[in-house]
């Protein structure tokens, strides 16, 4: 089998799980890593599932490690942070059959809250990472990464960007290889992390990060091309593409692994180029080594730490000038929205018609902060709308948090939400909770979770009934309410918010772009009746746009006909006419 | 032969990154490199997206930059002007003839530009087609990205019976007949009359 296909960075990863011999894998979407999860499911072969949260899905892999099969991780650079606690003392047991944490970093914040850099957190746990700079690197990285898990007893981060994960090119396909399973054996001093055995391990971590250093020359992914000798990069994953793309004769130094580096490698490369640039995407992680070495070279001092580079940024750093050739236009900015018929759009407006703060959370409706909407105040991480409030409460008093409400999805409930809402419940809390309950992980693109009853791999599964869970953690109040119902939301919120009592609402309605949502209706304007006032403008629906004579017009391609607009109508200009 | 750069923009739910995979695979199966890059923010729908096609003997990074762009496809009026300076000097610029009001329009925070494909003209050599309306008689808005693309063929390249195979080839089995009317269609119009 030689077979050439056109691969998605992330679909190649699955790839090389698969062709690897993995034997599970277990993960929590998050994007740019989601697909790789999606993809990998399609094998049989392998047993792929959705984790409650990183810690957990990592927690995984490291059992299924620990037993002598071969394992895999997967999340986004968040994700990692969620996953520390774990991957810290991972890197002091070491492994039983191979394991590899695959952390999609996102620098140009296509979809993140912040732009960290996951080659610091390995450098700080001691954990080799390997960097891929297109779809036949991506598959061929991941099975270099069970080789070295194995051989140095490690697990190995393969780290990959939004840039790598979201691009296509061609990958050769290869067979899977079948592992045995090793041999289980108990060994306390290696797998029971207590303070005797860690004194002896965190010895051998560091005896084996050096001997990873040294041994680092002679790996295949390390790859030194000696052109043009005046002028070299150091560079690594897709910014190898930019060099390339530049200066395709200058000589370069590509690290496939960016922790630890080879200081051989850097000697011989520093030795026969005379002026050399590092080109590294965010944190300078390679170049505080070199320098750390003393070697002189370029880098952080002429390249950004933020976004994401691009060949136009070397160009104007090296030639002051780039390729183009036309003025960029000033254009009205077209910001993500929320779907026609979205649930969350349905709350938002009641919140805002109550003039309601909101303490927001990850997901779809972290755009309930920006205009027309604008109720969410703070977003941070992933649960963090319920300890939030929690804190303003016992912080400025319970008349505080009297016109707030803390929002959160129902993926993200169960991620880390549910340990929030179990320390306000301890803490004796006030506060109004809502679950934005719509049966899927929408953000990334409609994955499942403990609360959908599928599993990643199709299954039927028990679903989680999140009003008995929020009871049984001793919630004193919880309302589940239809999302679209306005009036009873309003009603229900105006009780919760005003009382002392901590309650929870959560809101049911099927996130609009799940598979097998079919609308009955759809809303129209009444040309006559509409005094064209604007009211139904102050939802943000983008299916609802003005005329030329200033009448309201809503596009029936777009609308899904939630009835949210007929609603804010005074004048009852808006009809629904049934589906043909 | 020199690597040819194609942009495609448009606004989420167009179907733009359909029309991305099938020009890949078109290249591919001319035995060319290709590098194909989806840029997706936040939300599922009514963001910017767009997708850059790279084909050639070997191509390097999988983006499209400023300057660079070949062919500029652009699903929208308004999405076209936001990208048009990613065309080279001689780029040509295929719009699907619509107008969808971003949030910021709505609100009223800004105008929609009046003309903008006369003033794209004015720089750029700029094709229309009302994809909208071609997809309508087909009594299916949902073919539209195939009508695009069909009518921006000629200026990607390859011969139509590669782009016909190609088409059949990616479309779901069961839309396949609609989409290849919907190519032939765009395909049909996409001649000089139609530059603006």
């Amino acid at each position: 089998m030689n077979e050439k296909q056109i691969m998605l960075g992330n679909e190649a990863i699955a790839r090389g799980a698969y062709e690897a011999g993995v034997k599970l894998s277990s993960a929590y979407p998050g994007t740019p890593s989601t697909e790789i999860s999606e993809y990998l499911a399609k094998y049989e072969e392998v047993y792929t599932e959705w984790a409650p949260n990183e810690k957990v899905a990592t927690e995984v892999a490291i059992g299924a490690s620990v037993s002598g099969v071969r394992s895999l991780a997967c999340m986004k650079h968040v994700g990692l942070n969620v996953a520390s606690d774990p991957l810290y003392t991972f890197a002091y047991t070491g492994v039983g059959g191979g394991c590899v944490i695959v952390v999609a970093d996102d620098p140009g914040l296509a979809s993140s809250q912040n732009e960290q850099d996951t080659r610091m957190v390995a450098r700080s746990a001691h954990v080799p990472v390997l960097e891929p700079s297109d779809s036949q690197e991506a598959k061929d990285f991941l099975k270099l990464g069970y080789e070295i898990s194995e051989k140095y007893d490690t697990p190995v981060i393969l780290r990959t960007t939004t840039k790598l994960a979201h691009s296509q090119s061609a990958v050769t396909l290869c067979e899977r290889t079948e592992v045995a399973d090793k041999e289980y054996e108990r060994n306390v001093t290696k797998y029971v992390m207590m303070p005797s055995s860690a004194i002896g391990r965190h010895k051998v971590v560091e005896e084996r990060e050096n001997r990873l250093a040294v041994d680092a020359a002679a790996l295949p992914c390390n790859k030194m091309e000696l052109c043009d000798k005046r002028i070299g990069f150091i560079t690594a994953g897709i910014a190898y593409q930019y060099v390339k793309e530049v200066l395709p004769n200058a000589s370069v130094l590509k690290f496939g692994m960016t922790h630890p580096i080879s200081k051989a490698l850097v000697e011989e490369f520093c030795k026969n180029v005379e002026t050399v640039y590092i080109f590294e995407e965010l944190e300078p992680v390679i170049e505080e080594q070199i320098r750390a070495w003393g070697f002189d070279v370029k880098g952080k001092e002429l390249f950004t730490k933020q976004g994401e580079y691009s060949a136009n940024l070397l160009r104007r750093v090296l030639y002051g000038k780039d390729e183009a050739v036309f003025e960029k236009a000033d254009v009205p900015a077209r910001p993500p929205i929320l779907c026609p018929g979205c649930p969350h759009r349905s709350v938002f407006s009641v919140l805002k018609k109550l003039k309601i703060h909101a303490s927001g959370d990850i997901g779809c409706y972290t755009l309930g902060a920006v205009a027309p909407l604008g109720v969410i105040d703070t977003t941070v991480c992933m649960g963090a709308s319920l300890s939030a409030l929690h804190g303003m409460e016992k912080g400025r008093g319970k008349e505080f948090i009297k016109n707030w409400v803390a929002v959160i999805g129902d993926s993200t409930f169960l991620h880390t939400g549910i340990n929030s809402l179990i320390g306000m419940v301890y803490n004796k809390s006030t506060a109004t909770v809502m679950i934005l309950d719509n049966r899927t992980t929408g953000m990334t693109g409609h994955q499942d979770h403990a609360a959908t009853g599928k599993t990643l791999k199709g299954e039927d599964t028990y679903a989680i009934d999140l009003a008995a869970l929020c009871r049984a953690v001793g919630v004193p109040r919880v309302f589940e309410v239809d999302a679209f119902d306005t009036k009873e939301l309003e009603r229900v919120i105006r009780e919760s918010v005003t009382g002392d009592t901590l309650t929870v609402i959560i809101t049911k309605a099927p996130c609009v772009l799940l598979k097998g949502q079919k609308f009955a209706s759809k809303c129209r304007v009444v040309s006559d009746a509409c005094r064209a006032c604007g009211a139904c403008l102050r939802i943000g629906c983008p299916a609802i746009t003005k005329d030329a004579d200033g009448r309201m017009r809503i596009d029936a391609t777009m609308c899904n006909g939630c009835g949210l607009c007929k609603d804010q109508c005074k004048f009852g200009a808006i009809e629904t006419v049934v589906n043909e | 032969m020199m690597t040819k750069n194609i942009m495609i923009v448009g606004v989420g739910g167009q179907g733009t990154l359909l029309t991305s995979r099938i020009i890949g695979r078109a290249a591919l199966a001319a035995g060319l490199d290709v590098k194909i890059s989806e840029v997706h923010g936040m939300a599922q729908r009514g963001g910017s997206v767009v997708t850059f096609v790279r084909f050639g003997e070997s191509v390097s990074e999988p983006v499209v930059e400023e300057g660079q762009a070949d062919v500029v496809i652009a699903f929208e009026r308004l999405e076209a002007l936001r990208y048009a300076h990613f065309l080279k000097k001689d780029g040509v610029l295929v719009v699907n003839d619509c107008r969808i009001d971003p949030m910021t329009v709505v609100t009223g925070a800004r105008e929609y530009p009046e003309n903008i494909l006369d003033g794209l003209s004015d720089a750029h050599t700029v094709y229309a087609v009302d994809g909208r309306a071609v997809a309508l008689a087909l009594k299916n808005s949902k073919v539209l990205n195939s009508v695009v693309l069909g009518f921006a063929a000629r200026h990607i390249g390859f011969d139509e019976a590669l782009w016909l195979d190609t088409v059949e080839k990616t479309v779901p089995p069961k839309t396949v007949a609609i989409n290849r009317e919907a190519f032939l269609r765009g395909y049909a119009l996409s001649t000089k009359e139609n530059e603006k």
